[in-house]
């Protein structure tokens, strides 16, 4: 089971916040291409320049492998204060 | 101390506090931002954190500031949810030995917080709803520190 997360822009997008995949993917590049076949223009927001990935709230790489119960979060870029 | 808060805050009392009990501080520098009308285009200004990895990333940088400008001790107080213009949104204190290094470390904190700490922000006017990302001049102020 993987946790997935949307932050900012991006749940606009998607129209949700937090959802759940059922089996996990192996790997976070798959869950990408998951999410990507489902929405195509949150495939193409995931993928825009400046916006990372937290895998169990570490910063994480694309080819990351996902445990079996995971959290992936998306963060687009980020501005505080 | 770090904390992210849903209620508004009053800077004053915060820095009262943090100024107490310090015989060995000889600066304590403090910013306090605000949240701006920008002439009327902003009605409220909505903050989303993600818990727990958001005061992770603030503890690191905080932990970063302490060492590199030899800080007694800092504080910030961070606002999330929904904010309207006037209030403040974000309050940083630094207390070193000197005041070059508290005046340094506050800069150098919020510098951090405009566009590496994981927040996001949405403006709500009256033509709708935008999300704001970091300007190139955030950017350029951040890499002052490189």
């Amino acid at each position: 089971m993987t946790r997935v997360l949307l932050f900012g822009r991006l749940s606009d997008i998607a129209g949700w916040r937090e959802k759940t995949l059922e089996p996990a993917p192996a790997r976070l590049s798959d869950l990408r291409a998951l999410l990507a076949a489902d929405d195509a223009a949150l495939g193409e927001a995931l993928a825009a320049p400046g916006v990372q990935v937290a895998l169990d709230q570490v910063l994480a790489r694309d080819d990351a492998p996902l445990s079996a119960r995971s959290e992936v979060a998306f963060l687009p870029p980020m501005s505080g204060g | 101390m770090i904390s992210l808060t849903d209620q508004g805050f009053d800077p004053g009392p915060l820095l009262s506090g943090f100024c107490r009990g310090r015989a060995e501080t000889g600066a304590v520098a403090s910013f306090t931002g605000l949240a701006r009308a920008e002439g009327g285009e902003t009605r409220i200004l909505e903050l989303e954190a993600y818990p727990g990895f958001t005061e992770t990333q603030i503890g690191a940088i905080a932990e970063t500031a302490k060492t590199r400008f030899e800080l007694h001790d800092l504080m910030i107080v961070h606002r999330i949810g929904q904010i309207a213009p006037g209030e403040p949104i974000v309050f940083v204190a630094t207390a070193a030995a000197h005041r070059r290094a508290a005046f340094e470390a506050c800069d150098y904190l919020m510098d951090y917080l405009k566009s590496r700490a994981p927040f996001w922000k949405k403006e709500h006017g009256p033509d709708g709803a935008r999300w704001i990302e970091p300007r190139a001049q955030d950017h350029e102020d951040i890499a002052r520190w490189a």
